[in-house]
């Protein structure tokens, strides 16, 4: 060990392979994992997901999955909630989901085209 | 690019190792592999969590679900419910993480919620084999900062200010007995870590190391350039192999990574350790005793002053530390002496851990601010006593303290108060009792540990410990005489005033404490022959109730034939035959047989 940049260095790299292990983040984007959601696709949307969070390096995101979100017909499906709000994209596909992280997670803009009362409508 | 989502952390501490952690870890690698989650879902293995009560322990990342009790049956069940669809396992996490149908993550639980972690900040959290996981909670920072930024005088200082005690069981202020070894004078100086942890009950200097071993290196490495020296020990028992394999580990990884080794971050400052095993003498958690066996003599106490900051490890200026309080050092420099006095007491700063024992739901390591009550620990951390019996004592110390009673409940726990109620801080064990629990027998416990763990060098405590478990033998077998309650008082003062060491001067705590808060169960052992928690045997006897059925079933597993009585009559036993085997008791369909 050379210097503190030296260390500052492994420790960056390091800390992104551990910045899982907190569970109090401040968004969280909740996939539908039932078979409804797995039959559909969710797990291409869901490693889209990851890696757009990863890849981005945000560190207050959580991807986690969750059962059946109720509207089997509109999987997959991915929820965020942020501020106890919660936004609900369906139909979703792996390319929609990084559109979605980069529009709504980065910049805070809501995809309205890919909400469910958007859907609704 | 990464696809990890999701992290399972393992136990890997002591505990939850001898109940099959092992087993499980390799279970979740077989599943996972199974359902192809390999490249999402990472099997991490890390120190003790702390609820041992509650192991194996498993916990979930992102969303920190706790599951406890995991055998290698549940395993497959988790990775398809809750790794593959996203499901957590109700049925299988830890009870208090399950409120109604909320789940609550790990950091929301009770157990932990009371708690501050400090020298536990990383147990539980990363993977004590591998470096980068603790560079990445901020890991060598502190060593960075104090070799490059502070003077050796400055380091001093801020462990001063911060009012840290030594966390070994004595309170004495770490940043004193630096500047005393700062300020010797020799040729060649030394850092050593007492990791001898000896208390029975005690494990919480294993636990650190087990969970965080670079924590301890990276503080012996400040120590080293605030005193001056270039060279430490870590004296560990021999009986802690997972502590010896990963501190191995660890110290291999330092040295590669050159943080332990010349010229550390490229300063003048060289800093070199080593690891030597300790064959388990209770003696040798003695900082003299250690000494000598560090190089390579018996473990033996010698006669203080002078004391290790002038003449320890070969007549040389040693700095000896316990391993909780090297946990703290990294803290404390990168966060600050201010911010660790806002922990804690006064004159107790910090934080404390206790390894929870005996009649409590909850046991395990805990780590509390100094000041908290005896009751919040044993309540709302420890989560009370087991199936609803009385709260009896609690004992702090080990064989060096004492056991407290319900009337200390609300005391609150700093070194000063809990000595001045008659116990000690000790290194942290914590044995909670209930009414089956005898205190003379408590007091012959620890005695009995004491004579077998006495060195033997210095008469009063080779002689004068075994004198007092004489007479407490004597008081359990129903031959006590009231008299003898003053002999043990007299042996126990004189034995305080004169022995050598730490051991023997405070072996006598127990009895004690016990005679102080507990005068009338020697009294009714010695003048009613009774003990009331029905423990000491001798004074105990079986009995047939008229709840027998005269079923005959006792009088065939009677190993002495003493068991009279006709068919379908009540059965009478022969007290002078009667061995109190309990064979009997356990053999009577209606519980008619109890011995008190």
């Amino acid at each position: 060990m050379k210097s503190l940049d030296e260390l500052a260095k492994i420790r960056e790299k390091a800390l992104k392979k551990v910045s899982t292990r907190n569970s109090d983040k401040k968004i969280r984007i909740v996939v539908g994992m039932a078979t409804c959601g797995i039959s559909a696709g969710a797990r291409p949307v869901l490693n889209a997901l990851v890696e757009e969070v990863n890849k981005r390096e945000l560190v207050d995101v959580e991807v986690t999955q969750t059962g059946c979100i109720g509207v089997c017909r509109l999987e997959p499906i991915f929820e965020v909630y942020q501020n106890d709000e919660k936004v609900t994209y369906v139909n979703m596909t792996a390319e929609k989901a990084r559109e979605v992280v980069a529009n709504h997670i980065v910049n805070g803009n809501v995809v309205l085209k890919y909400t469910i009362g958007a859907y609704e409508k | 690019m990464s696809l990890v989502r999701s992290h399972v952390l393992i136990c890997g501490g002591t505990g939850c190792t001898s109940s099959g952690s092992m087993s499980i870890h390799e279970k979740f690698e077989v599943c996972i592999k199974k359902f192809g989650l390999e490249k999402e879902v990472k099997v991490v293995k890390t120190g003790c969590f702390g609820l041992c009560e509650a192991g194996p322990i498993v916990v979930v990342y992102p969303e920190g679900a706790f599951y406890s009790h995991v055998k290698v049956e549940d395993v497959e069940r988790i990775t398809e419910e809750h790794l593959y669809k996203g499901r957590i396992v109700k049925e299988l996490l830890f009870k208090q993480a399950l409120e109604g149908d909320v789940i609550k993550s790990v950091n929301e639980v009770q157990f932990y919620k009371k708690q501050k972690r400090v020298v536990l900040k990383n147990c539980g959290i990363i993977n004590p084999e591998v470096i980068e996981e603790y560079i990445a909670f901020d890991g060598y920072k502190a060593l960075g900062k104090v070799v490059t930024e502070m003077t050796q005088q400055e380091v001093v200082d801020e462990i001063k200010k911060s009012g840290l005690r030594g966390r070994g069981g004595g309170g004495f202020p770490t940043g004193l007995k630096w500047q005393f070894t700062h300020d010797a004078i020799g040729e060649e100086k030394y850092v050593a870590c007492n990791a001898d942890e000896g208390d029975p009950g005690a494990f919480m200097d294993r636990s650190v190391l087990e969970g965080d071993p670079h924590a301890i290196i990276e503080a012996m490495a400040i120590a080293g350039y605030a005193i001056g020296a270039s060279k430490g020990f870590i004296y560990i028992r021999a009986e802690y192999p997972i502590a010896v394999d990963r501190l191995e580990i660890a110290l291999k990884q330092a040295k590669e990574l050159g943080v332990i080794g010349d010229n550390i971050f490229g300063t003048d400052f060289s800093f070199d350790l080593e690891i030597r095993l300790g064959a388990g003498a209770f003696v040798c958690g003695e900082e003299t005793a250690l000494i000598e066996s560090i190089e390579g003599r018996r473990g033996m106490p010698r006669p203080r002053p002078p004391f290790p900051a002038n003449k320890g490890i070969f007549q040389m200026p040693t700095l000896l530390n316990n391993v909780e309080t090297y946990a703290n050092i990294t803290q404390i420099i990168l966060n600050g002496a201010e911010w660790f006095r806002t922990i804690g007491t006064e004159k107790s700063p910090g934080t404390k851990v206790f390894a929870l024992g005996g009649k409590i739901n909850n046991t395990g390591l805990v780590e509390i601010p100094m000041g908290m009550t005896l009751r919040e620990v044993i309540y709302d951390i420890g989560g009370g006593i087991p199936d609803g019996k009385a709260f009896k004592a609690v004992q702090t110390g080990g064989p060096s303290g004492g056991c407290l009673t319900y009337k200390h409940l609300d005391e609150q726990i700093t070194y000063d108060n809990l000595v001045s109620l008659g116990s000690m801080m000790g290194s942290g064990g914590m044995i909670v009792l209930d009414e089956d629990n005898c205190m003379v027998d408590v007091a012959r416990f620890f005695l009995d540990f004491t004579v077998d763990e006495s060195c033997g060098k210095c008469t009063p405590c080779r002689e004068g410990t075994k004198r007092m478990l004489e007479l407490l033998n004597k008081i359990c077998e129903g031959r006590g005489e009231i008299e003898d309650i003053a002999r043990l008082e007299n042996l126990a003062v004189n034995i305080k005033d004169s022995a050598l060491c730490g051991l023997g001067q405070t072996a006598p705590n127990p009895v004690l404490s016990t005679i102080k808060n507990f005068r009338h169960e020697y009294i009714s052992h010695i003048e009613d022959k009774k003990c009331e928690a029905g423990v000491c045997k001798a004074l105990l006897k079986v009995t047939i109730t008229d709840k027998c059925i005269g079923c005959t079933a006792c009088t065939k597993v009677c190993p002495v034939d003493c068991i009279s009585g006709n068919r379908k009559e009540m059965h009478v036993i022969d007290q002078n035959l009667c061995i109190k085997c309990g064979a009997c008791i356990e053999k009577c369909p209606v519980n008619a047989i109890i011995l008190k």
